[in-house]
């Protein structure tokens, strides 16, 4: 009987808490004192995975950083739903200016403790996929060159949804939305375009680029304490999926999340200076249509005739991310 | 207020904000019935003592048990387990091995003198309780417990029935029967053995009881025709079991046939192989799907060189040779003859065809019903006769021991209710915690710990116990197996996994609250409850 056995206990790591851990071993979202770094009354839909990934995200950087923490935040989603004048949601010092300069701003909140000493207070920037891949590319890209000390956190849920779900360069091939019409012989986002930025991010060979989901908190809060842990450019990439935009069940959001990594769709993994140095394995192997399934925005690859060449496509990308990183694993990661 | 230029509100926190309002469904923390509860006959409440078992509290789960069931280690080990049939997490891997768990919990308590909570405020009634098998025992226990005094009375020299003297102390070592036993007399019993009970009107006027609870059990060996040979040797199971009990075996020669397919049959032929028959076969006219027989007792039976004619019946038994007419199934599964015959050399025949109650005792007591030889109950075990209560094997029933301690409970709080003249409590049963309901994700992957089983070649000569049981670490794990199904065992995953942080964690052993001022009814803490405790139930707009 080996110790780990012991061990073992009902939902394993698998779940946000377990009431026979030590606390430190326990999330810091199963703490009631953690940060709730955005707070209650904000006005995101019913199952915004983007109103969860910032509170995981931030929560356990309030912790990493013994809540000495600035967050510089991009229009968006996230912004909007949490500051309508004069409300607030957050609960930690926060800063808005524009769309596409929250990764410059960050750098010069960044810089401007620095010159007054306070080198305690760490600077995290974050937006969701259209401040980050399409508008505030630019900056960001600059500060992870000139490796500016912040963490920079997007939190992807796949297009413009704040505005009316229109594609962005995150938006994945066949996905229906707002500009990309469920029509004609290609319906959905064309094949072949938008940007893989945890790959970019690493093309810069910054000090830390990782991947997270809402569906592995244990995951997603480790990742947070080791870009915490370092100093320089450091990047996070957060799968979030929007209900309003997929055309998903409110309900579905951490499911949704979980398939997208089961699948290989969304690949988990992280990286140190450019090159990969871990990845989540997958647990239990499911078809993309599982995932497709449960989406609206998809809602034309299925019934009569349907597009099972496009499913294929999918399929095909995803089978692709799984040998390109790893992901079936062996048995003991599972 | 001095505000900055063009400011003209001051910050406020969104909590002004009530989201509560969008909502058109409802979290609700609910509480469901686990299937391992549902099946088990004794009414226990499996998950509620597997949840301190988890924690490592052996004291305070097996507390929990004995609140329903005063014989762990005996059910621990001659218990066929239902609940472990009904499991929810046979879909996931295997089933949780309660069973094992229940049996660990019950020695430590006999290891650490754990007695059982004593007996209630005294009501000044008394009770007659005839027959101190399993559900005479679980009657007395749960009646001292609610105030009332016992008188037991039993037939044979030692109490215990059937667990004594119908199951092989191979499957249930007698120190542990006693020990149980022992502790329920404690309880403060009056107790009278070799004392056969020839009419219960008469017995019950002479003890001065208020009420009855009849539990003879089915002693009887059924008997079929066979023609044999004056020097033929036949004895029926149930009189070669109790012959065995009390340490007088009768000698049965080398090879023994054993007729019958349950599992009163299995363990007369393991018995015989103990004692020394070379040849233990069990003759048995259907196949091995029909079996009535528990398929561990079979397997075990099977590993022990205990072999088995199928689709065969016994003809005649003459000059130390069976006679076997071979059976084939028809398309309903019945069996029929096929005019086709084999012999069979055998010294003995064992007959295990099931068995009979003998009710003789209720002659005196003539508005009881009877029916087809067993005696009629109402749901809280009260026969036809007021006053008068019956449960284990002389009522409708499967007759297993884990039956027999539920009937034994049941009918403790039945002639409870009709001492006090009040109607019975029946709490509401809450709805099945059925395996769709769960989000298996969140269970980490754990094969089942399995019992060790004594070496075949030892367990075939003695009486030593088979099946030996768990280790602490092994329990332990086996115990964190427990799905939780249908009941919320603190995971946090609700307060976590919500968006809008509505969910208010109450502290250890308190649970959650939902904050419905925020609440907006996304519906994801229902969907990520790991064990199906969160229901979501529309809002009336």
């Amino acid at each position: 009987m080996s110790e780990t056995r012991v061990h073992f206990y009902q939902v394993g790591s698998f779940a946000v808490g377990n009431r026979l851990l030590s606390a430190d071993e326990r999330t810091v979202q199963s703490d009631r004192r953690r940060t709730n770094s955005i707070d209650s009354g904000h006005r995101a839909c019913q199952g915004c995975g983007e109103a969860l990934g910032a509170r995981y995200a931030l929560d356990a950087a309030m912790r990493a950083t013994a809540n000495q923490l600035v967050a510089v935040n991009a229009t968006g989603c996230l912004e909007v739903f949490s500051t309508p004048f004069p409300e607030t949601s957050w609960q930690i010092p926060w800063l808005h200016s524009l769309f596409g300069n929250a990764p410059a701003v960050a750098t010069g909140v960044a810089a401007a403790l620095r010159v007054k000493g306070r080198d305690q207070v760490r600077v995290v920037g974050q937006a969701g996929d259209g401040g980050t891949v399409d508008i505030g590319f630019g900056t960001l890209s600059g500060m992870f060159e000139r490796n500016d000390d912040v963490l920079f956190i997007c939190y992807d849920n796949e297009g413009y949804m704040n505005t009316g779900v229109q594609r962005s360069a995150a938006t994945p091939p066949a996905a229906r939305t707002a500009t990309t019409d469920a029509v004609g012989p290609d319906p959905g986002n064309p094949f072949g375009q938008g940007k893989d930025l945890p790959r970019i991010a690493m093309a810069h060979g910054i000090p830390y680029v990782a991947t997270a989901t809402v569906a592995d908190l244990h995951d997603l809060e480790r990742k947070v304490e080791r870009a915490m842990s370092l100093h320089g450019a450091r990047y996070l990439h957060v799968f979030v999926p929007c209900p309003l935009g997929w055309g998903a069940a409110s309900h579905e959001t951490i499911h949704l999340a979980r398939l997208a990594k089961e699948t290989g769709i969304f690949p988990v993994y992280e990286a140190e200076y450019g090159e990969v140095t871990g990845v989540s394995s997958i647990r239990r192997p499911v078809p993309v249509t599982e995932y497709l399934r449960l989406q609206r925005r998809y809602a034309h690859l299925f019934g009569h005739p349907g597009r099972p060449d496009v499913i294929e496509r999918l399929q095909a990308m995803a089978d692709a991310n799984i040998a390109r990183l790893g992901l079936r694993g062996t048995e003991e990661d599972a | 207020m001095d505000r900055p230029f063009a400011i003209t509100l001051d910050v406020g926190t969104s909590r002004a904000n009530h989201t509560g309002s969008w909502r058109v469904e409802r979290p609700v923390y609910v509480d469901r019935l686990p299937p391992c509860n549902d099946a088990c006959p004794a009414g226990e409440n499996i998950q509620g003592w597997l949840y301190h078992a988890e924690s490592g509290d052996y004291e305070a789960a097996w507390r929990r048990l004995v609140e329903e069931n005063p014989l762990p280690a005996v059910m621990g080990r001659v218990c066929f387990h239902p609940c472990e049939t009904a499991c929810n997490r046979v879909q996931v891997d295997e089933a949780v091995g309660i069973n094992a768990v229940e049996r660990f919990l019950g020695d430590t308590a006999l290891e650490k003198g754990w007695s059982l909570p004593g007996p209630g405020p005294d009501t000044g009634q008394r009770v007659l309780v005839v027959g101190a098998g399993p559900a005479g025992l679980s009657a007395a226990y749960h009646l001292r417990r609610l105030g009332h005094a016992v008188r037991l009375v039993d037939s044979s020299p030692r109490l215990g029935g059937m667990l004594r003297y119908g199951i092989p102390a191979y499957r249930l070592p007698r120190a542990v029967l006693d020990a149980e036993i022992a502790r329920i007399l404690a309880l403060g019993v009056e107790v009278a053995t070799s004392h056969p009970v020839q009419d219960i009107e008469a017995e019950r006027v002479a003890s001065g009881a208020d009420a009855v609870f009849l539990a003879v059990g089915a002693q009887l060996g059924k008997r079929v025709h066979i023609p044999a040979g004056d020097s033929n040797k036949v004895v029926d199971a149930v009189s070669y079991l109790h012959q065995v009990a009390d340490e007088d075996p009768p000698l049965l020669g080398r090879r023994v046939v054993v007729y019958g397919g349950g599992d009163t049959a299995m363990d007369a032929a393991r018995t015989a192989r103990r004692l020394g028959a070379t040849d233990a076969v069990i003759v048995y006219r259907r196949n091995r799907d029909k079996m009535p027989a528990h398929p561990e007792e079979v397997e075990q039976a099977l590993g022990e060189g205990v072999t088995v004619r199928w689709l065969s019946t016994i003809d005649r038994f003459e000059g130390g040779r069976l006679v076997l007419e071979r059976m084939r199934l028809n398309p309903q599964g019945l069996p029929e003859p096929t005019g086709e015959y084999d012999e069979l050399d055998a010294d003995a025949l064992v007959l295990a065809l099931g068995q009979d109650t003998d009710l003789s005792l209720l002659e005196g007591a003539r508005t009881v019903t009877v029916t087809d030889g067993v005696v009629e109950v109402g749901h809280q075990m009260m026969t036809t006769q007021a006053g008068i209560f019956a449960g284990g094997d002389v009522a409708p029933s499967d007759r297993t021991a884990t039956v027999a301690v539920g009937h034994g409970k049941h009918a403790a709080r039945g002639i409870d209710a009709y001492l006090r003249a009040e109607a019975p409590d029946a709490p509401e049963r809450h709805a099945l915690a059925s395996f769709d309901r769960l989000n298996t994700w969140y269970y980490a992957d754990a094969p089942r710990t399995r019992r060790p089983e004594l070496e075949l070649v030892r367990r075939q000569t003695n009486f030593e116990e088979v099946v030996r049981g768990l280790t602490e670490d092994n329990a332990l794990f086996e115990a964190r197996r427990c799905l939780s199904c249908g009941n919320c065992f603190e995971c946090d995953n609700c307060f976590g996994v919500c968006p809008d942080n509505a969910v208010i964690k109450l502290g250890p052993g308190e649970r959650y609250a939902f904050n419905y001022d925020f609440c907006k009814g996304c519906g994801i803490c229902a969907t990520e409850c790991p064990c199906g405790a969160i229901e979501m139930v529309p809002e009336r707009i």
